[in-house]
């Protein structure tokens, strides 16, 4: 049905098109949100306060775990859209399932990443370069965290109402949602762990 | 915690504040339970999701807030008016200059504007509502739970005391133990939500929802500026959002952003408020500028001169914005090359500022100008405001500024901007709109009162500043001695503040007065007014427009009445659909408030707790799939030949 038209579902009503520019701006508050905290890091990665440093800290095996999950997260979320247009609710959904399960497999790494930065003796009390570490890197996770929680619910609508202009135009949305998160990671990656261990 | 000091006491006045407000709660309670009006509250107020009663309960909080600034303002007045007076301690002193600030820009001016934008923006484009409905809500009860949780803070646990700029090393834990700054930090978050989803709102409003016809450069002055703020909302609140939050890790959690002793560093608190403060100044400025370019070419009977280079100016004047925190603090350690470019770039600001002065009085020229109220006030702008904008090139030049920089001078040029370019504006567009909103005009003679008295208190009250502040008095001084010789310029000062205080309760009885007395019969355009929110009726129906007009030219209705098209043909009414009320807006936005007074007094146990309510409230919201419901055409109808009588 949807292959038919040349205008994708999810942007087939006003109301849809609309939505889908709201929440391109609201991605733009956000890149100044992250923006923000990465100046924030920025100013702040060099005041280690007697405490552990970038170099004592990361492990690189374990970052690039989370980049991988992530970024395959984002592709496939990509394709989970893909089945989206070609209404094909079974394979959407596995695909979601799928990059639900990338998405936690990325929080299990990465708590365990903090609790071992914990261990070290590095805390958000511990000195201005904890502080913003934990709270760009925790910025992020709870992005995802909430992502997750986001896209569980809208697994139950789809189940609920299959795929409708309104289902497949939210389902669009946490996509978005979803590799703009991937898009802050590589910023992180790049930024915070591979200049720290430079 | 012990119930003494949970809340706060000893001081007489806070007492009776106390007292007064207690006694109000109940009195409003009984008032409504007495009228049997919860019902009607809540089905009409509460819940409503119509864009031009969200305007008018911001509107109702910004005048209320006023008061509450006003009153502020005053004690400080009373304080500062004789050498060595004992009205105020220093402790009570800076609590009330830092609640000034707080609720004057964010509770009073933001509110007051978005509220008006909100009524009259979709109106201009000839939409029947803004994009998101629901989300108006939300913003709306967000911003008011901000509001109240700050405003409690005088009489629970204690009102923030570091300023409204809140600058560290003062403002963090070791120097402010008390719970007074977690309010500053919470409550603006927690308003800051509201007003960044506002300017998504307006920006996909006017973008994706203007009437067939209107092209971006056809649309009025007013919704100009409503997008251009909207934009500079967007890209400056996520910085206060980020800074409070960062304030709170630091006040709250222990974290070192700010705090030297762990390498934290205060200055980065004060680059990122005014990254976000400075930009702020002109989202409150430019839709006040909007509103003046409306008034301006409706009572000089013309169309606004230089349109384009109107629009130029607004864009220019945002985007310059962005370039010029550092001025606020020239003398903190910056390099002088560093201190040159922020110079240069706040001193370019004048001109496109200028360039808007300008076209003003050109669109005055040669026109049949009408002293209305609403006039009035914009003519009143016009050279008030040019003292502040002088004033602030003077400011600009960094090496000046050594001297200037924390003195009254600095406190007079913000008042000479923020008070004729915001203050007078929404006196203009309140005058200009008001019947839009309710229906009958505010009196005019009455309104004589508010301005010759709110126009002259205005003057007395901050000129004296300029000259004290360059005689040497800093700013926030609780006293001062009497070998200074500034008591008779503050006493004067503080004359001036009674009067301004008198031309706001002029206002207030105009109100009160309108109200009661004012004629219903003034029909859908009593100014004879040019765009297209004047082709409603007054007040305006609920779903705006009967038939969505094709729009030709800038100033729409204008045309229309020349062309005799302001009419309505029974076919073309359709059924009309609009959005159901929501009650998940104000309940949402009530378990914000309750996890954020939790947090004010670092209960974070219950905050975490109860932050299963936001939570839950993000849920239902995702499950209501509540679709609207349509207006018969037949209704619409009948609507429409009561209003216009001739059809």
């Amino acid at each position: 049905m949807a292959s038919q038209t040349s205008t994708p579902l999810e942007y087939s009503t006003k109301q849809n098109e609309m939505n889908i520019l709201g929440f391109w701006i609201f991605l733009g508050a956000e890149i100044v949100l992250f923006s923000t905290l990465f100046a924030t890091y920025f100013v702040l990665e060099q005041s280690h306060a007697g405490g552990p440093t970038q170099g004592d800290l990361f492990i690189l095996k374990d970052v690039l775990i989370e980049t991988f999950l992530l970024l395959t997260s984002s592709f496939t979320m990509g394709l989970a859209i893909h089945q989206m247009r070609d209404n094909n609710k079974s394979a959407m959904l596995v695909w979601t399932i799928l990059t639900l399960l990338l998405g936690l497999g990325f929080l299990y790494f990465e708590i365990n990443e903090f609790i071992h930065y914990v261990h070290e003796g590095l805390t958000m009390q511990t000195s201005a370069f904890g502080s913003a570490f934990f709270t760009l890197l925790g910025t992020h996770g709870l992005h995802v965290s909430l992502g997750i929680g986001w896209v569980v619910l809208l697994i139950i609508q789809v189940l609920r109402r299959g795929i409708t202009a309104v289902t497949a135009r939210k389902f669009f949305i946490v996509s978005l949602y979803w590799h703009f998160l991937d898009v802050v990671w590589i910023f992180i990656f790049t930024f915070v762990y591979l200049k720290g261990m430079m | 915690m012990k119930l003494d000091e949970f809340f706060v006491t000893g001081d007489p006045l806070i007492l009776g504040s106390q007292i007064a407000i207690g006694l109000t709660m109940v009195g409003l309670v009984v008032l409504i339970t007495y009228l049997k009006k919860w019902k009607w509250l809540w089905n009409e107020w509460f819940t409503t999701v119509d864009h031009k009663k969200i305007g008018i309960m911001y509107i109702i909080a910004g005048v209320l807030m006023f008061f509450r600034g006003g009153v502020d303002g005053l004690m400080m007045k009373a304080q500062t008016s004789r050498p060595n007076m004992e009205f105020l301690d220093a402790q009570h002193y800076d609590e009330v200059f830092t609640t000034h600030g707080v609720v004057m820009i964010l509770f009073m001016a933001m509110p007051m504007l978005i509220g008006i934008i909100n009524v009259v923006m979709p109106l201009q484009i000839g939409a029947r509502d803004v994009a998101f409905p629901k989300l108006n809500a939300l913003s709306f009860w967000t911003f008011f739970v901000g509001a109240m949780l700050f405003n409690i803070s005088f009489v629970i646990g204690g009102s923030p005391d570091a300023g409204w700029t809140s600058y560290f090393p003062l403002a963090g834990k070791e120097f402010s133990p008390d719970v007074g700054n977690n309010y500053y930090a919470i409550a603006l978050q927690i308003a800051g939500i509201g007003t960044l989803a506002s300017g998504i709102n307006f920006i996909v409003t006017i973008l994706k929802m203007r009437a067939p016809g209107m092209k971006l450069l056809k649309m009025p002055m007013f919704t100009w500026t409503t997008l251009v703020t909207s934009v500079l909302i967007v890209a400056a609140f996520p910085i206060l959002t980020v800074a409070l939050a960062l304030m709170t890790l630091d006040r709250i959690f222990g974290a070192h952003f700010f705090t030297v002793a762990a390498g934290g560093d205060p200055m980065l608190w004060l680059n990122l408020f005014w990254l976000w403060g400075h930009p702020e100044v002109y989202i409150v400025v430019l839709p006040a500028f909007g509103m003046f370019s409306e008034v301006i070419a409706t009572f000089s009977r013309k169309n606004l001169f230089g349109y384009v280079t109107m629009v130029v100016s607004i864009v220019a004047i945002a985007f310059l914005s962005m370039l010029v925190w550092v001025h606020h603090f020239y003398t903190m350690g910056n390099s002088a090359a560093v201190n040159s470019v922020f110079s240069i770039t706040t001193m370019m600001i004048a001109i496109p500022t200028g360039v808007k002065i300008f076209n003003w009085l050109f669109t005055m020229r040669k026109g049949r100008i009408q002293f209305s109220n609403a006039m009035l006030w914009a003519l009143a702008f016009i050279p008030c405001f040019t003292i502040g904008g002088v004033t602030g090139v003077m400011l600009a030049m960094a090496a000046a500024d050594y001297q200037y920089h924390n003195t009254m001078f600095l406190v007079a040029h913000f008042h000479y901007v923020l008070i004729p370019g915001v203050v007078f504006a929404v006196f203009a567009g309140l005058y200009y709109w008001w019947p839009k909103m309710f229906g009958f005009k505010l009196n005019e003679k009455i309104g004589k009162w508010h301005f010759w008295l709110f126009v002259i208190g205005f003057n007395l009250t901050f000129m004296p500043m300029f000259f004290v502040g360059l005689d040497g008095m800093s700013r926030r001084m609780y006293t001062y001695s009497e070998s200074t010789g500034w008591g008779a310029w503050l006493g004067v000062s503080a004359v001036g503040g009674l009067i301004l205080a008198a031309g706001f309760a002029a206002l207030v009885y105009n109100i009160y007065w309108s109200f009661r007395y004012a004629s219903r019969d003034i029909g859908g355009d009593p100014w004879d007014a040019r765009t297209l929110e004047w082709a409603t009726a007054s007040p305006v129906q609920e779903y705006n427009f009967a038939v969505i007009p094709e729009v030709t030219d800038h100033d729409e209705f204008w045309k229309m009445k020349k062309e005799g098209r302001n009419t309505l043909k029974k076919e073309d009414v359709k059924d009309i659909h609009m959005p159901s009320n929501s009650g998940i807006p104000i309940i949402f936005s009530v378990a914000i408030g309750i996890v954020g007074f939790f947090l004010v007094f670092e209960w974070n146990t219950l905050a975490a707790i109860f932050s299963v309510g936001i939570i839950a409230g993000l849920i239902a919201n995702s499950f209501d799939y509540d679709d609207g419901y349509h207006i018969p055409a037949k209704k619409v109808w009948e609507t429409e030949r009561k209003w216009r009588g001739d059809l």
